[in-house]
């Protein structure tokens, strides 16, 4: 059983005279086989704190555990852990058979099983005719599929990834991600992954972790974060086009910040928000209607079989019952 | 057409001038091999006849036996190789310290090692015989290979294609359990081979051709000396027997020369590493 569970985590890094709080007091706890994301814009501290797990950075404060083992001072290779990079960090001069069974090697496995270990993860991930290549000889995907079999050939409890797919063009992203999450259904590890991108967090994590300026910001199923951000910032970062959001007094209270995502937001003849249509923009299954509702931007997404009006067309809109967000104003924290 | 002749202009101007640069670099060289080939009588008659005329092996074959180089050569193969295998060495292992490891004073360390390249060997040249001789190691071959077992360049040049590895490589080696000397061998120095290879060439063609500090330290010695000093020897001992030298100095260019061939690319590729970031 490899829960992994961080305990009051913070990180702070010295900078001349300066010290930046990379991580500040994280505590979070990993279930046993679970996909968690952490997701943040860059800088968020989230790759930090996948470091730290992984035991390439020390914590300057907290506990980490794997399994009920306290790891703080466990090098990480005694871990159990593995980790896939961004930049694959593929060694260049070996072939992908060399690559994946190089793990083993280190550990002075046999050349016997370790060439059938590294077969087996290699037709886990469809390699198993690129063998005696090397990595120069691929293409960007096919090398990130090395870099995971070089981490599932260790049989790690943890399988750490940072930012894996982000060198990959858009088409190979979409069939990578799904790649990940079947890899995931089979094997039996925990995987911590780690992305800046909303649309790989929701299609792929069972959780969510998002992070900003070192805090976390909510942990939930993606569904659960996406309906009910915990704040105005998850508010914003998660779905595109991002939620609107109001200032205080612009919609009902006068001391709230109302959210209303793009969706919810519908054009209703005669509604309590007056806009003016700046941008319209066709995208075939949907319309995405940009106006100005004195001086906020909103977006709304509409039907593009509806009335769709034109650029410059006062229009008024109305939020779906139910569907409206409010936050601190100040703390941008959720009210109920 | 006018531009179509301006480039035509343009393009012989060139040549001739490459063509004259050559003419003065290969000369020289030119006119030793061809002394070489002449018999000692001829080379000395017309010393000045450029003409390939009466070409012979037999002042090359004197210069062999004559001069010993059968010998001379050996020994210039046994300490170039030595300090080549020794300078590789010295600066994977140096430049991997100070590349990867954290130690105190790093910084400062670094830079001295940098400063000892700005002094001359004429300066040290001195104070380095006189330990030698303390060391017992006047004619012999420690004294030949010991002092230049370590170049600041090398250690630099590694260092440099060292940084250059993506760190990401030596915390996946860590997390596969990847000790420091592991990591060196089986993937830090395969990687840095282009950068090796110049560097082992550059070294073999500074040793083979030295010639200031192993006349300091050999001494009359002739199981010991290289074939740059023992050519030096030979033309000391009879200035009439010159085409014997220049016969002598055609045969211990010839592995230079066949290094040159063989390894241009490498060669090239040193002198431009780091120029172009690749």
């Amino acid at each position: 059983m490899a829960q992994v569970r961080l305990d009051h985590i913070s990180k702070t890094f010295a900078s001349g005279d300066d010290q930046v709080r990379a991580v500040d007091d994280v505590t979070l706890d990993i279930e046993h086989h679970e996909f968690m994301i952490l997701l943040g814009p860059s800088g968020c501290g989230k790759s930090t704190l996948l470091r730290v797990v992984a035991g390439l950075e020390d914590p300057t404060a907290g506990d980490v555990y794997i399994g009920d083992r306290r790891v703080n001072d466990v090098v990480p290779k005694e871990r159990d852990i593995a980790m896939a990079f961004q930049r694959y960090a593929l060694y260049p001069h070996k072939t992908v058979a060399a690559n994946i069974e190089f793990p083993l090697k280190v550990r002075g496995v046999g050349r016997a099983e370790r060439a059938a270990e590294a077969l087996r993860a290699a037709e886990v991930l469809g390699l198993e005719h690129h063998m005696k290549r090397k990595p120069g000889q691929l293409s960007g995907g096919q090398r990130q599929r090395v870099a995971l079999a070089r981490a599932i050939v260790r049989n790690p409890a943890v399988f750490l990834m940072d930012e894996p797919l982000s060198n990959l063009d858009a088409k190979l992203r979409g069939d990578t991600r799904a790649e990940l999450v079947d890899l995931h259904r089979r094997i039996d590890s925990t995987f911590i992954y780690v992305t800046h991108d909303p649309v790989e967090a929701m299609t792929m994590g069972s959780r969510v972790a998002v992070l900003n300026e070192g805090r976390l910001q909510q942990v939930g199923t993606p569904q659960e974060v996406y309906d009910r951000p915990a704040t105005a910032f998850v508010a914003q970062f998660i779905g595109t086009p991002p939620m609107n959001l109001l200032p205080a007094g612009l919609w009902g209270s006068d001391t709230v910040q109302v959210g209303i995502r793009p969706e919810h937001l519908r054009l209703v003849p005669g509604g309590p928000l007056h806009a003016v249509v700046r941008q319209v923009e066709h995208l075939g299954h949907e319309v995405l209607l940009f106006a100005d509702a004195n001086g906020t931007r909103l977006v709304s997404r509409i039907d593009p079989n509806s009335f769709v009006p034109e650029v410059g067309d006062p229009v008024a809109f109305d939020a779906e019952p139910g569907r409206l967000h409010r936050f601190h104003p100040e703390s941008g924290e959720r009210i109920e | 057409m006018a531009a179509d002749t301006v480039r035509g202009v343009r393009k012989v101007g060139r040549y001739t001038l490459l063509v004259v640069l050559a003419v003065i670099v290969l000369f020289p060289i030119y006119a030793v091999v061809l002394q070489a080939l002449k018999t000692g009588p001829d080379s000395l008659d017309h010393p000045r006849s450029l003409l390939p005329v009466d070409l012979t092996l037999s002042t090359i074959k004197a210069a062999w036996t004559q001069g010993n180089l059968g010998r001379l050569l050996m020994n210039s193969v046994f300490v170039s190789v030595m300090v080549t295998l020794g300078v590789v060495l010295t600066s994977l292992l140096a430049a991997y310290a100070f590349a990867f490891l954290q130690f105190p004073l790093k910084g400062p360390i670094f830079v001295l090692f940098l400063a000892t390249m700005l002094v001359p060997a004429e300066v040290t040249v001195v104070i380095n015989e006189r330990t030698a001789d303390s060391l017992g190691w006047i004619n012999s071959y420690q004294g030949l290979i010991v002092p230049s077992l370590a170049s600041t360049f090398g250690i630099f040049l590694v260092r440099q294609v060292f940084l250059q590895l993506p760190g990401e490589l030596r915390e996946a080696a860590a997390l596969d359990g990847v000790g420091h000397v592991r990591f060196l061998w089986e993937v830090a120095a395969p990687l840095s081979r282009p950068t090796l290879g110049a560097l082992g060439l550059f070294t073999f063609l500074g040793t083979w051709n030295a010639y200031l500090w192993p006349s300091q330290v050999i001494r009359g010695d002739r199981a010991h000396e290289t074939v740059q000093i023992g050519l030096e020897r030979l033309k000391n001992n009879d200035i009439s027997k010159i085409n014997l030298v220049t016969g002598g100095l055609v045969v211990a260019a010839l592995p230079i020369f066949i290094m040159l061939v063989l390894f241009q690319r490498q060669l090239v590729r040193g002198l431009t590493a780091g120029a172009v970031k690749g």
